[in-house]
């Protein structure tokens, strides 16, 4: 699989729905070489508003632009756009409802030699409680662009993260891409892997490893984490009876927690969460960081088992440990 | 700069006692909200909606309409006030204030009230959401005015600063900025609280045009109005003003700024209300 970066096809949808749109405005805060809005401001400078080392004042002014008819994209670096402006965005965005994108680019502990401060682990915890608020997370670039172009038709505010490394490409320029539908990756009936980002390429890895022990599980791309895709979980379900969330985000709050949510309220199918678990992260490089913090293919694997084996055990002393 | 007859002054004079009146009624039917800064803002308020700003109640979404933007969101009574008698919806609807499945929220709440531009309450948001109705408007080539009404305790969060560079930085010609000067918050004089002056200076550096009026006095605000229209760049109007102005015993007391008055003094508040014959 090719690695692509989310953050370039962001860059590049932006500059095409400008070409599209008269309506849409993009807002920076200093970091638009890194985040790729800087595409757009090449493109459509009359529509580009730098806002400095802002942020906050960046969602107010994007909920005033909105609120006078523009369709937003405002654009920094994760642990600024959901932590730093989380007041801002649910006064002036959330409630409101106001038609503005938040995109976040160095979501995740891949960021690497940055370290903690600029790893974002608690961002899709922070949107996904917000009334209003659309969550997405693409798992590849191709993803990334499709997610730009149909956060302009879909009415409301929308956050949109992505990653900092380049990511696998996982989808196919061809295949449909809708907010609030996942996409079954890889058909199986003995686990449901529900994966986001660019732990999905890590899913399909895991699929595989398993299938030779004779494990056949299913993946699913959970592109959007809120509005959660119920019915393709349900449907999965049904069939596995558990399952294994796979996010590169903390284990509460995120993808984790929203398919644990639904599990329980619904039957209470046995499940296992592979994330960072609680803790903050540090630097290095995103290969040595994603082994370390318990991200890897083997890691879903290794839940994977232990998940079967729990039901099969009639879920006596079922733990989650390696 | 006599521009302004006796009898237009008048007039919003006399709709400033009657947005006070409604402030007292609202808030005391509420059993609470916020009544000292509804007073220090009630000429403020009326001039803008009975004079300075182009708007159609009838219809409220009118793209040319000037935009306000209530970033002390808390002085919402007043703002209702106002917004019922221009006649957005019907004043008797200002008795629901506060109350289950009212429009009138606590704080404004956007798409539930006609004329409510913005959701706010959180303090220090309001410049920021101007900044982008500002933006908005001149990327459209549109004429009309962005007002904004902050409180002057507001000014301590940050969020103002940023937003003030912004306007100063983009050079918004329509953007104008009321700052209630009433020198109160909920736990004092401002400058015990945290100390805000110079504030003019300080306004002034951030690259604004500051004008200083009395709060009270109609045809001030009207004449800053008309002035900053000719300024180039972000106005900002400090506008000294008295917490609680036009009732003797809520005048300068900080207790008003969160609690309405008791079925006594509400009595005694209206009687100095009363419209002069």
């Amino acid at each position: 699989m090719k690695n692509v970066s989310q953050r370039s096809y962001f860059g590049k949808a932006l500059v095409e729905l400008g070409n599209r749109r008269e309506d849409v405005v993009v807002l920076d805060a200093d970091l638009c070489s890194s985040t790729k809005t800087g595409d757009f401001a090449a493109a459509h400078p009359e529509r580009f508003f730098q806002m400095g080392i802002a942020e906050q004042n960046m969602m107010g002014t994007a909920a005033g632009l909105a609120a006078s008819g523009k369709i937003v994209y405002a654009s920094t670096f994760a642990v600024f756009a959901t932590g730093r402006c989380w007041d801002q965005i649910r006064q002036s965005i959330a409630y409101p409802e106001m038609n503005v994108k938040v995109v976040s680019t160095h979501c995740g502990i891949s960021v690497g030699g940055d370290g903690a401060s600029h790893q974002a682990l608690e961002d899709v915890s922070l949107m996904r409680s917000l009334p209003n608020m659309t969550v997405i997370s693409p798992a590849d670039a191709e993803e990334a662009y499709k997610a730009t172009l149909a956060m302009a038709e879909w009415d409301g505010p929308c956050y949109m993260r992505m990653g900092r490394a380049d990511f696998p490409l996982v989808t196919k320029e061809e295949d449909e891409f809708r907010i609030g539908k996942a996409s079954v990756l890889k058909k199986g009936k003995d686990v449901s892997i529900v994966a986001t980002g660019q732990m999905v390429a890590l899913a399909l890895d895991a699929a595989r490893a398993l299938k030779e022990e004779g494990i056949n599980a299913e993946v699913i791309n959970m592109s959007t984490i809120k509005p959660l895709d119920t019915e393709t979980l349900a449907a999965s379900l049904a069939k596995t009876r558990c399952a294994v969330t796979a996010e590169e985000h903390s284990i509460i709050g995120g993808l984790g927690s929203a398919v644990a949510e639904y599990m329980a309220e619904s039957g209470g199918h046995l499940l296992l969460r592979v994330g960072v678990r609680d803790t903050f992260g540090e630097s290095g490089t995103p290969e040595e960081l994603m082994e370390k913090y318990g991200l890897t293919a083997e890691d879903i694997a290794i839940a994977a088992r232990k998940v079967i084996a729990g039901n099969t055990k009639k879920r006596k002393g079922f733990l989650w440990r390696k | 700069m006599p521009r302004h007859d006796d009898e237009t002054i008048e007039r919003l004079e006399e709709m400033s006692r009657t947005l006070r009146r409604h402030v007292i009624e609202m808030t005391c039917e509420a059993g609470s909200g916020h009544p000292g800064g509804s007073l220090s803002a009630a000429e403020i308020v009326t001039a803008l909606f009975f004079h300075v700003m182009r708007h159609d109640p009838k219809n409220p979404t009118w793209e040319e309409r000037d935009r306000f933007v209530l970033s002390k969101g808390h002085v919402a009574p007043v703002y209702y006030a106002a917004l019922a008698e221009a006649g957005y919806f019907p004043v008797e609807e200002l008795a629901t204030l506060r109350k289950l499945g009212s429009r009138l929220q606590g704080h404004p709440s956007y798409g539930r009230l006609p004329g409510v531009e913005m959701s706010t309450g959180s303090l220090g948001q309001g410049m920021s959401v101007a900044n982008g109705m500002a933006l908005a408007a001149r990327l459209d080539g549109a004429e009309h005015r962005i007002f904004c009404l902050t409180g002057d305790g507001e000014m301590q969060s940050g969020q103002n600063w940023e937003a003030g560079m912004l306007a100063a930085h983009y050079k918004l010609n329509n953007l104008v900025v009321f700052l209630d000067r009433n020198r109160l918050q909920i736990v004092g004089d401002t400058e015990d609280v945290m100390s805000l002056e110079p504030l003019a200076d300080k306004w002034r550096a951030f690259g604004w045009n500051v004008l200083e009026i009395e709060g009270h006095d109609i045809r001030q605000i009207l004449e800053a109005c008309e002035k900053a229209e000719k300024l180039t760049g972000p106005v900002m109007i400090i506008a000294n003003t008295v917490k609680g102005k036009g009732v003797t015993f809520m005048e300068g007391v900080c207790d008003f700024h969160g609690r309405c008055c008791t079925a006594d003094e509400r009595e005694r508040a209206l009687a100095e209300l009363e419209v002069e014959e």
